[in-house]
């Protein structure tokens, strides 16, 4: 049936690509000078700068006080490990139960806010949560953090492995990243997905076609909130502490500048591809230079002047001109040649959308 | 026999500006009610108090024998009342089809599926391939919304009204911008449409509504000065001292001839 090209496999190839050259990492990282525990930070980014896509590609929310849920999540992680006697997955569990609980919060004040206020209110939360990880010492360990978070192991029925060393943490974490990927890569094509795209394009016309508009809004928050939290649970793990600077301002402009970089309001991909080149940069270039985020910050500068959809944008515009097509796609449904590519790189809102309908008869 | 939609002594002010003072309407199950009046008259107001996206100050509305004065947007739309704007509401990055698809109560029922594809639902699809056709923009299924023609844009407009499928459609001012080539095929669309749902539309083309319309409502100072069939209205003092009261004659007389 024509109409399986506009459906969306489970997993795609560039999953499978993004994956295998992760999983590939540990062999040569070496080589180009840098250490596994780059590949970790790596891979833990990218589950948080994919979360937060979700808020600001896919639902056109700018939060930028996402650092909060970042560090809620750790903290949580290290609260439950160290009071509770929580194991990994119920730790992991947990935490993001505890995220999604602010996320719930903070979500009911600000989801029936747009634009510059809906930004504003994130920071607002955002500062308000990291004064309290400063200022509450008894339970947060005030500037100091919470220290010595152990890697529990991973237990299982019938397999016990032990996580202590950056290798295997690192596979534990590339794992969770496949994980969240096929989740949110079933999300942004779901009906969910779709309708939320939708308020992100026009919130009044999806509100007059009969959706709930701040419901949909506040549940992306959540759930934005929640997988932040398991991206700062596993960096707690990584880091074997939770301390106040994850919940600053600064981190949770380093997530923007990630997403944005990388392509996250044209493509799913984006805030991996940005993930990666930011602690890339910072590690390459913070070997030379102190000033290493000067010139990042001007690398952002340069992005959002002259190519503020991203690298992702930039690759799709560049794939655009290789097919001799130009936007808006042809929707000539007479090219059965073209193969159906729901499985490139390109975002879902990108408008290479698969020609449907062939021939209805 | 009961209006299907009634609105009763409608008062709506924003701050000392009186925008609509007592107005009542009563639309009977598949007519065609045309809105008409000066610019600024109250006309898109009225369309906003009755569609839920302003509360009346005082007043009721009902449809089909249920209250509906003062709920929202969405709560108006489920309940069967769809409206196009006049200032064009689309999903600007979606294509034509993706626009009809997300309007559509069959997949707004699955709105909070977060593991179905969108993707395979093919009975969304054919659906609002369907609506598409109806429209007229077949051809143009997967093409950005925000690349389509102005024109096209309009039908797109009234196809995302249609997509949830209403017992009753508002269209706020639907030829604006439209050349004569556009406007007649837009009255063949809603002349189509009038044999299947009730229909209330704004319009300035008095040629266009006097065309369609069963009854004609006039709209000025915030209230209904005047109301009737197109053949009655022409008699109006107020229609015939309108600057646009001679062409919307003429159409009149070219229907009757």
């Amino acid at each position: 049936m024509s109409s399986t090209s506009r459906s969306t496999p489970l997993v795609t190839a560039p999953m499978l690509v993004t994956l295998a050259a992760l999983a590939r990492a540990p062999l040569w990282l070496g080589a180009v000078g840098l250490y596994q525990y780059v590949a970790l930070e790596v891979v833990i980014w990218m589950i948080f700068a994919l979360a937060h896509n979700l808020l600001l590609g896919q639902g056109g929310m700018p939060s930028f006080g996402h650092g909060a849920y970042f560090g809620v999540g750790a903290y949580a992680f290290g609260l439950l490990q160290q009071q509770a006697g929580a194991g990994l997955l119920g730790g992991l569990a947990g935490a993001m139960l505890c995220t999604a609980l602010v996320g719930a919060f903070v979500a009911a004040f600000i989801s029936h806010r747009r634009g510059i206020y809906y930004a504003l209110l994130t920071i607002a939360f955002g500062q308000v949560m990291w004064f309290v990880a400063m200022k509450w010492h008894s339970v947060t360990g005030g500037e100091d953090g919470l220290l010595k978070i152990a890697r529990p192991p991973l237990e299982l029925p019938g397999v016990r492995l032990s996580l202590t060393s950056n290798e295997a943490f690192y596979g534990f974490a590339l794992a969770v990243l496949a994980v969240v990927v096929v989740f949110l890569w079933r999300l942004v094509h779901s009906p969910w997905g779709r309708v939320l795209r939708a308020i992100k394009q026009n919130e009044m016309r999806a509100a007059f076609v009969g959706y709930n508009v701040w419901l949909y809004k506040w549940s992306a928050f959540v759930l934005s909130a929640a997988l932040s939290g398991l991206a700062g649970a596993l960096f707690a793990m990584a880091q074997h502490s939770a301390y106040p600077n994850v919940m600053s301002l600064h981190n949770s402009g380093f997530v923007v500048m990630m997403v944005l970089i990388g392509g996250g309001l044209v493509s799913f991909w984006g805030p991996v591809i940005g993930a990666a080149l930011f602690i890339l940069a910072r590690d390459l270039l913070g070997a030379y230079t102190e000033g290493w985020l000067l010139w990042y910050g001007l690398l952002f500068m340069a992005v959002v002047l002259f190519q503020p959809e991203g690298i992702a944008g930039a690759w799709q515009a560049w794939r655009r001109r290789g097919r001799g097509t130009a936007p808006p796609a042809p929707s000539t449904p007479s090219t059965p040649s073209t193969p159906s590519t729901p499985s490139t790189p390109t975002g879902p809102s990108g408008p290479s959308v698969p020609v449907a309908r062939q021939g209805e008869a | 026999m009961a209006a299907l939609f009634e609105a009763t002594h409608l008062h709506k002010r924003f701050g000392s500006q009186v925008v609509l003072e007592d107005i009542s309407l009563a639309v009977e199950r598949g007519e065609l009610r045309g809105i008409m009046g000066p610019n600024g008259a109250g006309k898109t107001t009225c369309f906003n108090v009755l569609t839920g996206r302003y509360k009346p100050d005082r007043g009721r509305v009902t449809f089909d024998g249920r209250d509906l004065t003062g709920l929202s947007p969405r709560e108006v739309a489920r309940r069967g009342i769809s409206r196009s704007f006049q200032i064009m509401n689309l999903f600007d990055e979606y294509t034509a089809i993706d626009n009809i698809v997300v309007a559509l109560p069959s997949v707004r029922a699955r709105g909070w599926s977060m593991w179905r594809d969108l993707g395979r639902m093919d009975s969304a699809y054919d659906e609002a391939a369907s609506i598409l056709q109806r429209v007229g923009l077949a051809g143009k299924a997967q093409v950005a919304s925000r690349g389509l023609s102005y024109g096209e844009r309009r039908a797109l407009e009234i196809g995302v009204a249609l997509a949830a499928r209403p017992q009753l459609l508002f269209l706020d001012e639907p030829t604006a911008g439209l050349g004569i080539e556009g406007t007649a095929r837009l009255a063949d669309l809603v002349g189509s449409l009038k044999k299947q749902l009730t229909i209330v539309i704004i319009e300035h083309d008095m040629r266009f509504l006097f065309r369609l319309a069963d009854r004609v409502s006039v709209i000025h100072w915030g209230q209904v000065i005047a109301e009737g069939t197109p053949a009655a209205l022409r008699e109006n003092p107020w229609v015939q001292r309108s600057s646009l009261a001679n062409a919307g004659a003429e159409g009149l007389a070219g229907g009757a001839a």
